[in-house]
């Protein structure tokens, strides 16, 4: 089957990436792109409701269905030549018509990508490769037979699980917003709109009154999800009140945290839900125009939201008189250049403008003045796609999930030193330890769990006494950190914090505007004292006047950025002042990150004296100094670490 | 020279058109077509909307993905990521230095390759990644990423 590009040229044309041919290609395999033509516009919510009805086939669970993760992720491991594979394969046995390839978004589990979900069933098959397509095909598609080899190992009792949805790993979530993600093209508007899609946005247009979708907002307590957990209704509800009649909803697709990827995932995943979350607000503030403003390092997201919208116009979903209610809305995608700063919502806006993404002193608040001065609403994607969940069911079920001043769930980006890496959801009021030991599987090659950042580099830096906190914007900045967008990097003794802690600092160091004074000044000296701790060289004195500056910065900042970049120094010198001391007096990396403090050195009752790790060195530290003995001279050495991973009988130690 | 000029003239005009005087939008456009931020053009983009040159600086400076250097004809972007830093993608780093000679933000004399770090590529739990010429790499060791460097250094040669 060719596969059709009219409609998508103008994608990789704008992209103009070497290798979006390809990823358009490979993102349309078995599916064919709905909107080659011009289609028809829906006038009314019925028109909607009768399309739906005529896609219901699409739902048919006895239809065979083989699911492959279009994720960036998973294309690194493998998924960009498994998904032609298997076409070939259906198409060789005649099975092009019958069997349905889908490839979509982000299935979760990207530990043990590249994934496959044949249906029914939901047979799980793990690390699948391009030479895997035939037997798949061959056994499970046809026959119903299971492909042993492929399938998931619990590491709990050797027990190989067939189904998803018996894998601990998804067994203890709760997927409501990712749930939908595995069974769409996220591409075709027409697999969003049988599942159900859009219908929010009519239940809205058909007779509810902005106020009354204000207050289902209020209601389900829904908070954002980009950082600060802002009440949402109350943002809107201020921004609805606010004097004009040019209004604008922003979207904040910036995802600037290094470590998270949980908005790239909904976008790849299922653009419509966050448009239609958008739609949705802009009817109930009162604006006619929205900005998605995403990252320009997304090129995935980018071509999939901007056919989300190009899709959504043509049927008449955004554009004027939206299913005959009277509402007009327009979305524009903006492309972020890179700056995490950008983030922040002043910054945003000015960026949004195509301006230098700087921050402004608030008040104002956006929700006042914003995007060209006039009042908006800037959410994060994440929030927006909990929207349409709120209207369909009803505030007071979406809140039966979550704590009390938190309704619903949240995303979670788990990665690290976890042995179940990967995209993971669950109710507020989860606690650290459930998402780590339970979803997560504990830590990597049986080492010992020492810490857990969550927030990104403006969070804190949780230890082990800490696990038994309940996720929930209060807990987590009671306990010294922050929620944040939702990354959670777990780390194992292998992890040195004062390496950590100086990590984020040179991020944000580098990351500051330099607007303000004690942002630009604060981190750097910090900053500075960090070089000294890593090398030996600090004093006790300096913890104090790290504190003091810490404590200072997050005072006298400006923006967001600076009043929470103490974080991650404060949390760690709370909780582990033990290894900061180790640093200062015994001049020790206990961790054996830091290069100046701690050395390498042979052990000479493990040593085969194979010499493999005199290949690798680069710095020709390693010298035989007799007959199959080997040592390391500790001047010469770079502390590169490649020895240790040439030698076959772990005879290199750290002290 | 002359039917250059006219080129970016072109390109120029076209991107103001789009964009009227919305800097970055405008920079995006001449970073697409000539792959980096030549001096000359941002000079003549200057003159031609009056746009100050210190704020085409201070936007094409301000902006990671926006580059006042020529590309080189590899161009190498490893994670720099929290999960990457705390999974060893400073080796990773480590050993392109030893390989090449460049640190991040340089190039080779030879103009092949250039070093650049990203905030995390969003697959993490392939940590540490890199990306070389669009094609993304997860899982990496210092080994490997010497044999996919010299496998590309031997095309060049050959
Ligand atoms: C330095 C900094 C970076 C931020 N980065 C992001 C981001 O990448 N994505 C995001 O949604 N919010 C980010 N925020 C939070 C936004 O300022 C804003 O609170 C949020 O987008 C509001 O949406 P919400 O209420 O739906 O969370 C950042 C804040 C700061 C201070
Ligand atoms: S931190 Fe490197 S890919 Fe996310």
């Amino acid at each position: 089957m060719p596969i059709n590009l009219i409609g998508v040229e103008p994608l990789y044309k704008e992209l103009n990436h070497n290798t979006t041919l390809s990823l358009v290609r490979f993102l349309l395999q078995g599916g064919v792109l709905m909107n080659t033509g011009i289609r028809s516009k829906l006038a009314k919510p019925v028109d909607l409701k009768n399309l739906r009805e005529m896609l219901k086939d699409r739902l048919d669970p006895k239809k065979q269905r083989l699911v492959v993760c279009g994720d960036t992720g998973c294309s690194v491991c493998g998924s960009r030549e498994l998904a032609p594979a298997i076409e070939e394969v259906l198409q060789e046995r005649g099975l092009a018509g019958s069997v349905e390839l889908k490839v979509t978004g982000c299935l979760g589990f990207c530990e043990k990508g590249p994934l496959v979900l044949v249906f029914p069933g939901a047979v799980f098959y793990q690390q699948v490769q391009a030479e895997d397509a035939a037997e798949i095909v061959e056994k499970t598609v046809l026959r119903g037979e299971i492909v042993d080899r492929l399938l998931y190992t619990d590491p709990a009792d050797g027990r190989k699980i067939t189904c998803a949805y018996d894998i601990p790993f998804y067994k203890l979530q709760t997927r409501t917003l990712l749930e939908t993600g595995w069974y769409i093209n996220p591409l075709d508007i027409d697999d969003y709109i049988a599942r159900g899609g859009y219908a929010a946005l009519a239940k809205v247009l058909d007779g509810m009154p902005p106020e009354a979708v204000i207050a289902e907002i209020k209601e389900a307590d829904l908070r954002g999800r980009g950082g600060a957990g802002f009440p949402t209704g109350l943002k809107w509800e201020f921004c609805r009140a606010a004097a004009g009649n040019e209004k604008y909803i922003l979207c904040n697709a910036d995802e600037g945290d290094p470590g998270a990827f949980m908005d790239r995932s909904l976008l790849e995943g299922n653009p419509h839900a966050v448009l239609e979350g958008i739609i949705i607000a802009a009817y109930a503030v009162g604006a006619k125009e929205g900005i998605i403003y995403i990252r320009i390092e997304y090129p995935t997201a980018v071509l999939k939201i901007e056919q989300a919208v190009r899709q959504a116009r043509e049927l008449g979903l955004l554009g004027k008189n939206i299913l005959g209610s009277g509402f007009d809305f327009e979305v524009i995608i903006s492309k972020g250049a890179g700056a995490f700063v950008c983030g922040e919502e002043t910054a945003l806006i000015r960026a949004a403008e195509g301006k230098v993404g700087e921050p402004r002193q608030k008040p104002p608040f956006p929700a006042n003045a914003g995007f060209r001065g006039m009042p908006t609403v800037i959410n994060n994607v994440e929030t927006f796609v909990n929207v349409p969940l709120i209207i369909n069911r009803g505030a007071a079920a979406y809140h039966e999930t979550g704590t009390e001043s938190s309704g619903g769930t949240k995303i979670f980006c788990l990665v690290g030193k976890i042995n179940n890496s990967g995209l993971v959801e669950v109710p507020f009021g989860t606690t650290l330890r459930q998402i780590i030991f339970g979803i997560g599987g504990g830590i990597k090659n049986g080492k010992r769990f020492k810490a857990v950042q969550t927030g990104g580099p403006s969070g804190g830096c949780l230890p082990e006494e800490m696990l038994d906190l309940k996720v929930d914007f209060k807990d987590l900045a009671q306990a010294g950190s922050i929620m944040g967008s939702g990354g959670m990097i777990v780390m194992d003794e292998d992890t040195c914090v004062v390496d950590l802690a100086r990590y984020f600092l040179q991020f944000l160091k580098s990351e500051s505007c330099g607007k303000c004074f004690s942002c630009r000044v604060g981190i750097q000296r910090m900053l500075e004292i960090y070089d000294r701790l890593t090398t030996g060289s600090a004093s006790i004195e300096d913890l104090d006047l790290l504190e003091e500056l810490a404590v200072t910065v997050k005072d006298t900042s400006m923006c967001g950025l600076g009043q929470t970049s103490a974080n991650p120094v404060l949390s760690t010198l709370r909780y582990f002042r033990d290894e900061y001391l180790a640093h200062v007096r015994d001049k020790r990396c206990p961790a054996g990150v830091c290069r100046s403090l701690f050395r390498y050195s042979i052990d000479q009752d493990s040593c085969i004296g194979c010499g493999s790790c005199a290949e690798q060195c680069h710095a020709g530290a390693i010298v035989e100094m007799e007959e199959g003995c080997y040592s390391i001279n500790p001047e010469l050495c770079t502390r590169c670490g490649a020895c240790v991973e040439a030698c076959v009988s772990d005879a290199i130690t750290k002290g | 020279m002359s039917k250059q000029l006219t080129d970016v003239e072109d390109v120029l005009e076209g991107a103001v058109k789009k964009h009227g005087l919305s800097v970055v939008p405008l920079l995006q456009e001449i970073q697409e077509h000539f792959r980096y931020l030549p001096e000359e053009v941002l000079r003549m983009l200057s003159r031609k909307t009056g746009i100050p040159l210190i704020d085409i600086y201070h936007a094409a400076t301000f902006y990671n993905s926006l580059s006042l250097t020529p590309r080189a004809r590899h161009q190498i972007s490893v994670c720099a990521g929290t999960t990457c830093h705390i999974r060893g993608g400073g080796k990773l780093i480590e050993e392109i230095f030893q390989l090449l000679g460049i640190r991040p933000g340089e190039i080779t004399s030879d103009g092949e390759f250039m070093l650049e770090t990203v905030n995390c590529l969003g697959c993490c739990a392939f940590a540490p990644a890199m990306v070389v010429d669009g094609k993304y790499y997860g899982n990496l060791n210092p080994g490997e990423v010497r044999e996919i460097l010299n496998a590309l250094r031997k095309k060049a040669v050959s």
